[in-house]
């Protein structure tokens, strides 16, 4: 764990059984290559950040890892199997949940039907009710239409939904852009939570003092490679470089 | 004889009847286009080539195998399905990348060479297709008198479609279809497989032509161009309600059957090019149908 905060991409081939292990993962949309060689291990249960300018390709990551983009090399190893070869679907059922930036909540859909829509891959998923505990205003809004609600309870329903599957890596991608200061606390309690009991996260986030409150370490990308790691705990030490890698 | 403004009650209803037993035929064939096109973004035109076959597999289940009506009901569109589900395995699934018009291009050339192998072996003159002797005879309704038959035809048609309807708006296989119609990736990102869903929707699709298809065996003859003869109407129809809309293809089948019927009454004449006259009013009106969502 501490080799992978030293050294960035240096560990990829190390091979983490649990958890996520990315090597040398290449990405194209169209012709156009965004990803050049990006490397990283989440181990099992830890928080992880992906910071980065705009554009760097954390989202492209995000979806490389899903299988939901054009044409993607390398290896992306989930619970030492290999996943570079498989279909989207077949990456879903290995327990791999995915919370999309633009959300992908199905306006044809009720509440209710975009939260039952996929199916459970794995046991050990949350109940309807652990559900509605953890986003109670769900469970008033079950016979809405899906894209009527506001932002943030679009945002709670795209990530409640992931939770019954099964799935025990969550792939989160900004999930507080544009949200209320009061719907970012309660996102940031229930990822919180849901660390707590036992989820592996990958979270994309402009907004890293969010980040820094939840994550156990970051990775710093940079024009499609990781460029930089640390733990959480070393945050203060590194705000400099942050600042500069960042631009803020 | 009683009239309603100088129409005899008798020929109303008669043609009335008549309107909705092909407003009955117009439903289950521009229902079966209007899920397909849903969900394959395909203008399926080998359609009427598929109900053609249905009627053809009723026929053939009869004289070959020696199946009733009954028996048709339910075979002929398996069969005819599991044609279509080959179809869009070997040939329309390579075309979904591509601009919808190759996918018009090939279910038309589909369409033409089904019928012409039809055509060739059992010619153009038309085979005859007897009712079940459950639903042979009439009843008297007071008002008018109904073939039994036709009174089935609606019934059963009014059945499908309610019935794909609630499956597709209220069950959770529907709400999975409508998702992968909304935004297929992110449903596979779910782990659906979707390439299956499709094949069983297209499927599907062709069932219903294929019923539609035995149950027009014994009203019309079975004959290799009655697809043809349909299809452009029903495209007529697809166009009013809105392509892809579910309960505007069914509503607007039965409406425009009527409206049939009821011009063969007041000026039979124009009975033959209302719905195209209506066709171009709707769409002067509402470009997108009257049930169609914006595009």
């Amino acid at each position: 764990m501490v080799e992978a905060a030293a050294a960035p991409g240096a560990v990829a081939g190390a091979g983490t059984a649990a958890g996520l292990a990315v090597a040398d993962l290449h990405a194209w949309y169209g012709e156009s290559h965004v990803l050049h060689g990006m490397a990283f291990t989440v181990p099992k249960g830890e928080v992880v950040t992906l910071l980065g300018r705009n554009g760097a390709g954390k989202t492209t990551t995000l979806r490389a890892i899903m299988g939901v983009i054009g044409k993607r090399k390398g290896s992306v190893r989930f619970e030492g199997q290999e996943t570079i070869r498989m279909p989207s679907r077949l990456i879903a059922r290995a327990g791999i949940g995915y919370c999309p930036e633009e959300r992908g909540i199905f306006a044809s859909l009720s509440v209710e039907e975009n939260l039952m829509l996929p199916p459970v891959v794995r046991p050990g998923g949350l109940s309807r009710e652990t559900i509605f505990e953890l986003f109670p205003n769900l469970k008033e809004r079950l016979s809405s239409g899906g894209t009527k609600m506001s932002g943030g309870e679009q945002q709670m329903l795209a990530i409640a939904r992931i939770l019954r599957s099964g799935a025990s890596l969550l792939l989160l991608d900004e999930p507080t852009e544009g949200l209320a200061p009061v719907i970012v606390q309660q996102i940031g309690r229930t990822i919180a939570r849901l660390k707590a009991s036992g989820y592996t996260v990958i979270l994309v986030e402009q907004n890293f003092r969010f980040a820094a409150t939840l994550a156990d370490r970051h990775y710093v990308v940079e024009q499609g490679r990781v460029v930089d790691s640390f733990l959480n705990a070393e945050l203060d030490a590194n705000m400099d470089k942050l600042h500069a890698y960042l631009g803020v | 004889m009683h009239t309603i403004l100088g129409i005899p009650t008798q020929v109303l209803f008669g043609q009335l009847t008549l309107g909705l037993i092909n407003g009955a035929f117009y439903a289950l064939l521009s229902l079966g286009l209007a899920v397909i096109f849903g969900l394959l973004n395909i203008v399926n035109f080998s359609h009427g080539a598929l109900y053609m076959m249905g009627a053809f597999a009723g026929y053939l289940l009869l004289n070959l195998l020696g199946v009733n009506y009954w028996g048709a009901l339910v075979l002929g569109p398996v069969i005819v399905g599991a044609f279509g589900m080959v179809l869009e395995r070997l040939m329309i699934s390579r075309l979904y990348r591509l601009d919808p018009i190759y996918g018009l291009l090939l279910t038309f050339g589909l369409a033409l060479i089904i019928q012409g192998l039809f055509r060739n072996a059992y010619g153009v003159s038309g085979l005859p297709y007897a009712a079940p002797p459950q639903l042979t005879g009439a009843v008297n309704l007071g008002f008018m008198v109904l073939p039994i038959y036709r009174g089935w035809v609606i019934v059963a048609s009014l059945t499908v479609c309610l019935a794909t309807w609630f499956t597709i708006e209220r069950t959770s296989l529907g709400a999975t279809l409508r998702a992968a119609t909304e935004n297929p990736v992110m449903v596979s990102a779910f782990g659906i497989n979707v390439p299956r869903l499709v094949t069983l929707t297209y499927g599907f699709g062709v069932g219903l032509a294929a019923l539609a298809g035995v149950l027009a065996a014994p009203i019309y003859s079975v004959n290799p161009n009655m697809g043809s003869d349909i299809i452009i109407v029903v495209f007529a129809v697809v166009v009013i309600g809105g392509m892809g809309s579910i309960l505007g293809s069914v509503v607007t089948g039965f409406a425009l059957g009527l409206c049939e019927g009821l011009t063969k009454v007041v000026y039979p004449q124009a009975s033959a090019t209302v719905i195209f006259v209506i066709m171009i009013a709707v769409l002067m009106v509402k470009p997108n149908g009257l049930f169609g969502r914006a595009a």
